[in-house]
C-alpha cells in the first residue's frame, strides 16, 4: 500500500507543489492512492506522461477512472450516470473519432489565422474601455476574461449577452469543492439553454459553427448540445486563465515582461513558453489502463487509473533544462499543456492566436502596467481545476 | 528523407502545418494533413522531424 496522496499545496503561486518535482526527481512513475482508497499510479515525467496520453490501451471515459482528490468524478462513477452524448473529450475511439473529425476542420491553422483581424479588434475594444474608465482595474473582469469569451461565443454563435449565465456554471463546474448534485445542475442548466439556442438555428441558420454543425445534419440535436456545451466551456475558462495568469507572472518577472513589451516578434515564443511554465490545467488528467501497459518499466495493469500531472511533466529537466525558469525566449514547443495524444486540445490554435495578439497589445498600450496590490495579495485559484487569478488588480 | 501521412488517424491539431508550413497544409474540410511536398529538402530535415515529435496523433512519420 502507497501513503502517497496527490500533492497540492504550492508553496509559491507560479510553482507547482514542491513534492512533484521531488517525485519526479526520484522516478517517472509512482504508486499513488487515490481519493477512493484506489492504487493506482501518479506520472511525473515528461516521457512517460507523452507515452500514457499517447497509448490506445488508456481509455478516457470517466466510469472506468478513479478520482485522485476527493469530490472529482464522484458523480461519473455514480451508478445510472451517463454523460450526454457530444462530449466527446471524455470518449474513446471509435465514438470519439466520429466527433472530433466533424471538428477538426473549424480549428485549422489557416481559419485561426483567418480570425486574427476580429481577434486583434475585440482586444483593442476591451483596451479601450479599460483606458476610459482609467485605473485601477481588475484585469480578469476587464480583459482576461471578455476576450476569449468574445471570441468562443462569436465562432460558435451563442449570443454574448447570455455569456453571465454560463460563466456562473462554468464556475461551480471548475471549483475543485463543488458536490456531485450542484454539478449535475450546472451542467443541466446550460444543456438546457444551449438545447433551445440550436432548436433556435434549426429553424434560422447562421453564419456560425454551431448552424454550420446543424445543417451539416450528421448529429441530433442531443449530440450538439454537448458538442457545444464542451467547446463552449472549453473556450471560457482556459485561455482566459492564460491571460490572467500569464500577465500576473510577466508582472512578477519584469524582465520577461520587458523582453515580450521591446520585441513583440518574440510573441509566438513567449505564449508557447508561458504555456508550458503556467501549466493551468494543474490537476489531472486522468486515464485508465484497458489492459496491462509497461510505462517506462513500470507494469501498469489494466483496470488502474493514472494522474498524470502535468505541471511536473512541463518542467522535467531532461525535456526542458533549467525548466523552473520563465525564459520567455525559450523554445518551449512538444510542451504538454495542451495535453497529448487524440484528445489534445482541438481549440489549441484558437487560444494560441488569442495569446499571441493580446499580450503584446496590453503590454504595447499600457507600457507602465502593474500590479495594485503585492504580488501575495492576489487571489489564486488553487480551488479550481483550472489554475489562474480569481482578480488580478492592476494599475498603469 | 520522405514523408508518409496517415489521414485516418490524424486529428487535426495542425502542429505539421504550424511547424512546417512549406511541406504540410490542412484539408479545408476535414482539417486533417496535406502533405505538399514528399520529398524534405535536406535544409528542412530538422523542422519536419521536429513536426514527426509534436504530432500528437502519430499520424506523420519521415524517413
Amino acid at each position: 500500500m502507497s501513503d502517497l496522496t496527490l500533492p497540492m499545496v504550492r508553496r509559491r503561486p507560479l510553482d507547482p507543489p514542491d513534492e512533484l518535482g521531488e517525485l519526479r526527481r526520484q522516478a517517472p512513475v509512482h504508486r499513488l492512492t487515490f481519493a477512493d482508497g484506489h492504487l493506482g499510479w501518479l506520472v511525473t515525467g515528461y516521457a512517460a506522461a507523452r507515452a500514457v496520453l499517447a497509448d490506445p490501451r488508456f481509455s478516457n471515459r470517466p466510469e472506468r477512472m478513479h478520482p485522485p482528490i476527493p469530490g472529482r468524478m464522484e458523480l461519473a462513477r455514480r451508478e445510472g450516470f451517463r454523460l450526454p452524448p457530444g462530449m466527446f473529450l471524455r470518449t474513446d475511439p471509435p465514438e470519439h473519432t466520429r466527433y472530433r473529425r466533424l471538428l477538426t476542420g473549424q480549428f485549422t491553422v489557416r481559419r485561426m489565422k483567418a480570425l486574427e483581424p476580429r481577434i486583434a479588434e475585440i482586444t483593442e475594444e476591451h483596451l479601450d474601455a479599460m483606458e476610459a474608465a482609467g485605473p485601477p482595474a481588475d484585469l480578469v473582469e476587464a480583459f482576461a476574461l471578455p476576450i476569449p469569451s468574445l471570441v468562443i461565443c462569436e465562432l460558435l454563435g451563442v449570443p454574448y449577452e447570455d455569456r453571465a449565465r454560463f460563466q456562473e456554471d462554468a464556475r461551480i463546474l471548475f471549483n475543485l469543492e463543488t458536490k456531485a448534485e450542484d454539478a449535475l445542475a450546472a451542467v443541466g442548466s446550460t444543456m438546457a439553454y444551449l438545447s433551445d439556442l440550436i432548436g433556435r438555428k434549426r429553424d434560422k441558420p447562421d453564419d456560425d459553427l454551431l448552424s454550420g454543425l446543424v445543417e451539416g445534419g450528421e448529429l441530433t440535436d442531443e449530440e450538439l448540445t454537448g458538442v457545444g456545451f464542451l467547446l463552449l466551456l472549453a473556450g471560457h475558462e482556459t485561455t482566459a486563465n492564460m491571460l490572467g495568469l500569464g500577465t500576473y507572472a510577466l508582472l512578477t518577472n519584469p524582465a520577461q515582461l520587458a523582453a515580450l513589451r521591446d520585441d513583440p516578434s518574440i510573441a509566438e515564443t513567449a505564449v508557447e513558453e508561458l504555456l508550458r511554465y503556467l501549466t493551468i490545467i494543474h490537476l489531472g488528467p486522468v486515464r485508465s489502463a484497458v489492459e496491462d501497459v509497461e510505462i517506462e518499466g513500470v507494469l501498469i495493469r489494466a483496470g488502474e487509473t493514472v494522474a498524470l500531472s502535468l505541471p511536473a511533466a512541463n518542467r522535467d529537466p531532461e525535456r526542458f533544462p533549467g525548466g523552473d525558469t520563465l525564459d520567455v525566449t525559450r523554445p518551449a514547443t512538444g510542451h504538454l499543456t495542451f495535453g497529448h495524444g487524440i484528445h489534445q486540445c482541438l481549440g489549441q490554435q484558437l487560444a494560441r492566436a488569442e495569446m499571441r495578439i493580446a499580450y503584446p497589445a496590453l503590454l504595447r498600450r499600457l507600457p507602465g502596467l502593474r500590479l495594485a496590490v503585492t504580488p501575495e495579495e492576489v487571489p489564486m485559484r488553487s480551488d479550481m481545476s483550472i489554475y489562474g487569478v480569481h482578480r488580478l488588480p492592476v494599475t498603469w | 528523407m520522405e514523408i508518409k501521412a496517415d489521414t485516418t488517424v490524424c486529428i487535426g491539431a495542425g502542429m505539421c502545418a504550424l511547424t512546417a508550413p512549406q511541406l504540410f497544409d490542412q484539408s479545408e474540410d476535414e482539417g486533417t494533413v496535406l502533405v505538399l511536398q514528399r520529398e524534405v529538402p535536406p535544409e528542412l530535415e530538422d523542422t519536419v522531424r521536429r513536426a514527426v515529435t509534436l504530432c500528437p496523433s502519430g499520424a506523420i512519420s519521415a524517413t
